[in-house]
């Protein structure tokens, strides 16, 4: 049995307050409510981040998915739906499909889960790493993952041209 | 090393030590759970001490720490509102209040007062639970930007590895509850403003951040203890100083940040004339109260973290000039940048969206993307800071004042278009 210790205690407030949030974000049938317990959730994920020593990641989780893209889907849901109470009607075979996708993803993940060592000892096991945020940038800007990391931004920017071409009437005729 | 430590291990506490207690959150937790360990449980009782929760101590320690810093910011606002009030009567060739106290340094108590006795009022066909959670979600992310500001030598609550990106993670999420007041309100105006707040609180962010980005590659890192610590050299040594695009970032982040905090002549998504009082127009009594109080606050912060990127933080204008830690030194610091957004609040007239937008998008970005070129290969050029270095930067800095000055002098010297009317 592990030690009870406050860091553990913390580590399940996290776990629990991300779960059930999640929860809340399919179960519940306003999407505002919705997307603001996604925001919930988020939170929960990288306050997980921090627990795994994740420092620069849990901030850059915070910034892009709390910041930006939720923003974007509440700007989304605001601007276009009028009535915001769903009742989303689901067919059987979207519930086959839908099962079936699932269970993929959670065979996934297990597997993930089984085959990353020292999986059980990363939480708690005392040891301090080492900033994550110097690690990170020598191996974006100056490491394997820099042909990714340029690939990435030009995509973006194919994408931040496309969304400024879709959204001026005049450009398209 | 720390003045709180010594002043509990040994009861005579030595003043000389440093007047102001160290607060280092990890130091503090590691020092309470040394206490408790060391001190306190040999003294409890033999079956008592056994089951003595030491957490759940450091623990209480932790939240006793948060708790005196919580209380001790909401006073800021409580000055720094009176002071906007004196700022505005003086431009306005006014007073000011005067009644309430001497001078009428007791008016925000006053009205304070009055905050909490007022209705609470609570739209009826609004969304209550976010109407009610959103004044907290501000509240709380404004506060929370506070934790990583070193205010003195001593002063800083938690000494992050990513510090300055923890303050742009934090102070995102404010947007969020804009967002939230708004919609739950079920009110046009307060829609309407948060939408345009939000919009421009995310457009704003980029520069703001890209700005942030040319001190970091000076200073390369994240730390705002480290980013304090590379400023030690005088006031030559400021960051502002240390290469002309600096400079630039610096003024692009408090343009930046005066929009993020939503104040003339950037305040679209407050604007009375157009949307009464934007996201918080539903909001009344300690509800409104901590929207305001938020609001103030978060000018408060900006201000602070400005000068702890550019303006040396804590540091004083001499090397060693310490007083106090450096604290009054940051604190008249931060209140003349306050003050300058007061400055400008009272006398430029408010942007319309689309001047708004395109100042950020069309002036703000690329310079801020020019500048990151320039700060690499000035760091390329200049790998340490020497007395060249700074020479050379401070001659930039100069010559493209008056530069700037003299184009100025001529543009505005020119008789302006006939406007159609």
């Amino acid at each position: 049995m592990e030690e009870f210790t406050l860091k553990t205690f913390i580590f399940y407030g996290f776990a629990l307050t991300t779960v059930a949030s999640a929860l809340l974000v399919v179960t519940v049938r306003n999407i505002v409510h919705a997307a603001f317990s996604l925001m919930v959730t988020l939170f929960g994920v990288a306050g997980l981040y921090v627990f795994l020593q994740a420092d620069f990641l849990a901030a850059t989780q915070v910034i892009v998915y709390v910041g930006g893209i939720l923003v974007l889907i509440l700007f989304g849901v605001m601007m276009t739906s009028g009535r915001l109470e769903m009742r989303i009607h689901i067919e059987r075979g979207q519930l086959l499909l839908g099962g079936a996708v699932a269970l993929v993803l959670l065979m996934l993940l297990l597997t993930v889960i089984a085959n990353t060592p020292a999986w059980k000892n990363r939480i708690d096991d005392g040891t301090e790493l080492p900033p994550t945020t110097e690690r990170i940038g020598e191996l974006i800007l100056n490491g394997p993952f820099l042909l990714p990391f340029e690939v990435v931004s030009v995509l973006l920017l194919v994408a931040l041209i496309g969304a400024a071409l879709i959204s001026r009437k005049e450009v398209r005729d | 090393m720390s003045g709180f430590r010594t002043m509990f291990a040994n009861p005579g506490f030595n003043i000389s030590e440093g007047f102001f207690p160290n607060i280092n959150l990890q130091e503090k937790l590691n020092w309470a759970e040394e206490f408790i360990q060391n001190v306190l449980i040999p003294r409890l009782p033999e079956g008592f001490a056994a089951h003595f929760p030491v957490e759940l101590g450091t623990m209480l320690v932790m939240f006793a720490c948060a708790g005196i810093f919580v209380a001790v910011v909401p006073l800021l606002p409580l000055v720094l509102v009176l002071a906007e009030r004196k700022v505005a009567a003086r431009f306005q060739n006014r007073t000011g209040p005067m009644r309430v106290g001497p001078w009428g340094t007791l008016q925000t108590l006053a009205d304070g007062v009055k905050l909490i006795f007022k209705e609470d009022f609570i739209p009826p066909q609004g969304d209550r639970f976010l109407f009610l959670l959103a004044p907290y979600v501000i509240f709380a992310c404004s506060f929370a930007v506070f934790a990583a500001i070193p205010f003195s030598q001593n002063i800083l609550v938690s000494d992050f590895n990513i510090g300055i990106f923890y303050i742009m993670a934090i102070s995102s999420v404010i947007v969020m509850g804009v967002i939230m007041a708004g919609w739950s309100s079920n009110s046009k105006w307060s829609l309407l403003g948060s939408l345009r707040s939000a919009a421009q609180i995310v457009s704003y962010e980029i520069p703001l951040g890209l700005s942030i980005l040319t001190v970091v590659m000076l200073v390369e890192s994240l730390s705002m203890s480290e980013i304090v610590a590379s400023q030690s050299n005088g006031v030559f040594s400021w960051l502002i100083f240390r290469s002309p695009f600096t400079f630039i970032a610096f003024f692009i982040f408090f343009i930046s940040a005066i929009a993020e905090v939503n104040r003339t002549p950037f305040d679209l998504p407050e604007a009375e004339s157009e949307i009464v009082a934007g996201f918080h127009t539903e909001y009344s009594g300690m509800r409104f109260a901590l929207f305001f109080i938020a609001e103030y606050a978060n000018m408060f912060a900006v201000s602070a973290i400005a000068v702890t990127l550019f303006l040396g933080g804590w540091e004083g204008a001499l090397p060693g000039y310490d007083i106090l830690g450096g604290m009054p030194g940051f604190v008249i610091k931060t209140l003349a940048l306050v003050f300058l957004m007061m400055w400008l609040r009272w006398t430029l007239p408010r942007l319309r969206v689309d001047q708004l937008m395109n100042l950020c998008w069309k002036y703000f970005i690329p310079i801020a993307f020019f500048n990151i070129l320039g700060t690499g290969v000035w760091g390329l050029i200049f790998p340490e800071d020497t007395l060249v270095s700074i020479i050379i930067s401070c001659a930039i800095i100069y010559t493209g004042l008056i530069v700037a000055y003299t184009i100025a002098g001529r543009v505005m010297a020119q008789k302006p278009a006939p406007q159609p009317s």
